[in-house]
């Protein structure tokens, strides 16, 4: 078989070293300086990072392909600098077997922009009471270690307790959506003066808080690891921190949206701006912000949640929740956290690709750019300002962040030695 | 100013303007033939997508004297995944030639969704959107206070009147557009009820919060106002019992006798007799429940005029 081969010149690594970097095959071949191998390609002035990893994305594939396709996603997800992303269980039929993760895993394979690593589902149809099988899907070619019923809580204690042991015999996570149930019955958007002003049922913070507060008290009491989707509330952060400093295994996410936008979006009553759990206070986007920089907050992680027009189109209380950030996702987290000197090159490494890769096991991903790792770079102009525009590859339109002004463009995303994007756009990879 | 969506619309004149062409609108009311030209061959739809017998018969009469053609829609628990969208529901009346829409809705916001979409070009009245706000009601209220109490008020604005508001603050609409219009026109305001139905931020809405009804009348208010307590709220632990609440909550003879007599007595209705409200105290010469009815209708007529005869508008 021909090999590829090709250098990149003049890339910033996120140490700030200028260099060259050599890329044969999947591989990095080396990395070092007047390295000229094969076609070269001029990165000057772009910074080099680990490809991206997402922990929490919505492919919606099988069930809801109006939304989004594991293609659709795919591409969208490698437009914004992704080379992996984790395809959450709530789709139809839901992925608590082998079949259905198996599946997801084969679609994503074959669609080839990033490597689609299935979430299996903690309960059965996430229903809350019986586990799922997760020892099977574990044991299946998706080999699935993050378990979640992402969109539900997983609000019985026992079976919140028995998932964190069950997952203890193949080194697995409980990914947890933490809300109470019950505290939020109805609830749209986050409970306080705004909600009140506006008449929408409020969703407590105390609702998000309270769920974590048990979780990682359980996942100390089975010792087994917790990871907490999308925080959003300023109390939930400094239980977390509380439970890392007591040495309990808990891992937490932020989104972008929890980072940039806030409750007051709320006013005019446009579902665009609505999402589970809800955008919070400026005051909350400020601890969210600093947990990321302190380690409090391990990763960031879009929740990627593609909705079709018409569940958008309509009054607030019949809407969906959610909303895409897969394209936005690194700009986003370079302008409120780089831009404002939170956190440094190396910290949004860590928080895009090395501890997703790490708490979702993909070996494969979150390496290093350095001789014989995987070729899975993004090169980023973070020079580049840019406006939001609606233009997307994902196949749905519920983007929050239009208009906004963002710095940190995309150019080239490489999966596996493969350009997924160049020049800033997605490339059509053959027949797959 | 184009729509009628919330109190916050309106600002001191406007709100003072609607008022007194209000005072004119019962004028023709209390003809013997009680109709104006003014929107003669103008369409207006009573779109209701909540059961509201009152409220839709007023915003008819309404419209029907000021000579406007009405039509009523009503559709309960219309939604997109029962059946037709509010787009869908809205883009069908107006291709019919409808110009104005005013909405009644389960969910807060539905109103404003309508006036700020491209679906829509009509003008929108908010008849009660969820538990948002409730517009034509407070100007009514305010309408009622100002005539009740013209030895107290001045004949414009409401400016050191003392209201205090009394039940479920938590879901209603009418609290919250009384506590804009109220505090807009100079008054102020006082909330009352069970901490599980007063929201944690009420003191943002209002001037004073009592958890006590007791406490909170001894402050003698120039009006009272009490709120419709939804029966189903037992169901979700917000209330103990019914009669719990209306031992503590409700309006009963006793508390009612130990009021100053010129004490107003309003609710928006419909009451629940023996609940938050005695028969004494609603039936009381104090009480201004029935001119709170009769003043929706020359309010409404005077929203509609505002916002749809030629040549005016609310602001």
């Amino acid at each position: 078989m021909k090999k590829t081969m090709f250098t990149l010149k003049n890339v910033q690594l996120a140490n700030g070293e200028v260099c060259d970097v050599v890329i044969e095959d999947e591989y990095i071949k080396a990395v070092g300086q007047s390295m000229n191998e094969g076609e070269l390609i001029d990165c000057s002035g772009l910074i080099a990072l680990q490809g991206f990893v997402d922990l929490h994305t919505h492919l919606r594939e099988p069930g809801f392909e109006q939304s989004e396709t594991i293609l659709t996603g795919s591409r969208a997800a490698a437009k914004g600098g992704f080379t992996a992303v984790h395809a959450m269980a709530n789709t139809m039929p839901v992925a608590d077997n082998a079949a259905v993760v198996e599946q997801v895993y084969a679609l994503g394979k074959s669609a080839g922009y990033v490597q689609v690593q299935p979430i299996g589902a903690v309960t059965l149809g996430l229903n809350g009471v019986q586990l799922a099988d997760l020892g099977k899907m574990n044991a299946s070619k998706a080999n699935v270690t993050v378990f979640s019923d992402d969109g539900k809580c997983v609000n019985d204690s026992l079976v919140m307790r028995r998932a964190l042991e069950y997952v203890k015999a193949f080194d697995g996570v409980v990914a947890q959506h933490a809300q109470d149930p019950a505290l939020t019955i109805g609830a749209q958007m986050n409970e306080g003066e705004l909600s009140l002003k506006l008449g929408l049922t409020g969703w407590p913070a105390v609702a998000e808080t309270a769920i974590i507060a048990r979780d990682v008290l359980l996942a100390e009491q089975v010792q087994s690891k917790l990871h907490v989707c999308h925080v959003s509330t300023k109390g939930s952060v400094e239980i977390i921190r509380w439970a890392k400093s007591k040495g309990i295994k808990v891992t937490a996410e932020v989104t972008p949206h929890h980072l940039l936008l806030t409750e007051k979006l709320t006013s005019d009553y446009n579902p665009i701006f609505k999402v589970n759990p809800p955008l919070r206070t400026d005051e909350d986007v400020q601890a969210l912000r600093e947990a990321v920089a302190d380690g409090t907050i391990d990763i960031v992680a879009t929740d990627h949640a593609p909705h079709p027009a018409d569940s958008k189109d309509c009054e607030w209380g019949e809407a969906a929740f959610g909303m895409i950030g897969l394209e936005t996702a690194a700009a986003i987290v370079k302008t409120t956290l780089v831009d404002t000197g939170l956190i440094s090159w190396s910290r949004f490494e860590e928080v895009l690709s090395t501890n997703p890769a790490r708490i979702g096991k993909l070996r494969d991903q979150g390496q290093q750019i350095a001789e014989g790792n995987f070729a899975n770079l993004t090169l980023m102009d973070a020079r580049k300002v840019f406006s939001v525009s609606s233009n997307s590859e994902s196949k749905s339109a519920n983007n929050p962040f239009l208009g906004h002004e963002l710095s940190g463009e995309i150019i080239h995303t490489i999966y596996k030695g493969v350009f997924t994007v160049k020049n800033s756009a997605i490339q059509r990879l053959g027949d797959k | 100013m184009k729509h009628l969506l919330s109190i916050n619309d309106l600002d001191v004149q406007s709100a003072l303007s609607v008022m007194n062409l209000a005072l004119e609108m019962q004028q023709v009311n209390a003809r013997e033939v009680k109709k104006l030209p003014a929107l003669n061959g103008r369409t207006v739809a009573n779109l209701f997508f909540e059961d509201s017998t009152r409220t839709r018969f007023s915003f008819e009469l309404a419209a029907k004297r000021l000579s406007a053609d009405v039509v009523n829609f009503s559709a309960k628990g219309s939604s997109v995944s029962k059946g037709e969208s509010l787009k869908d529901t809205v883009q069908t009346i107006e291709a019919m030639g409808v110009e104005a829409l005013i909405v009644r809705h389960h969910h807060s916001g539905a109103a404003k969704t309508i006036a700020n979409s491209d679906w829509s070009k009509s003008i929108v009245i908010n008849a009660g959107d969820g538990t948002h706000e409730h517009p034509t009601q407070a100007l009514l209220d305010a309408l009622t206070i100002r005539q009740r109490l013209k030895g107290k008020a001045n004949s414009g604005d409401l400016a050191g009147l003392r209201v205090l508001i009394v039940g479920d603050i938590l879901h209603s609409r009418v609290a919250r557009s009384n506590c804009l219009l109220l505090r807009l026109l100079g008054a102020s305001v006082g909330l009352c009820g069970p901490a599980t139905l007063i929201p944690n931020d009420a003191m943002k809405l209002a001037d004073s919060v009592y958890f006590n009804l007791d406490e909170a009348l001894a402050h003698n208010f120039d009006v009272v106002m009490m709120l419709r307590m939804q029966r189903e709220r037992m169901n979700s632990a917000f209330i103990p019992s019914e009669t719990e609440y209306a031992t503590l909550w409700g309006l009963t003879e006793s508390r009612f006798n130990s009021l100053s007599n010129d004490t107003l007595i309003m609710h928006p209705g419909p009451m629940n007799r023996g609940l938050e409200i005695s028969s004494t105290a609603a039936d009381s010469a104090q009480s201004a429940i029935l001119e709170q009815v009769t003043n929706g209708v020359a309010v409404r007529m005077a929203v509609l005029y505002k916002l749809l005869a030629k040549e005016s508008s609310l602001s």
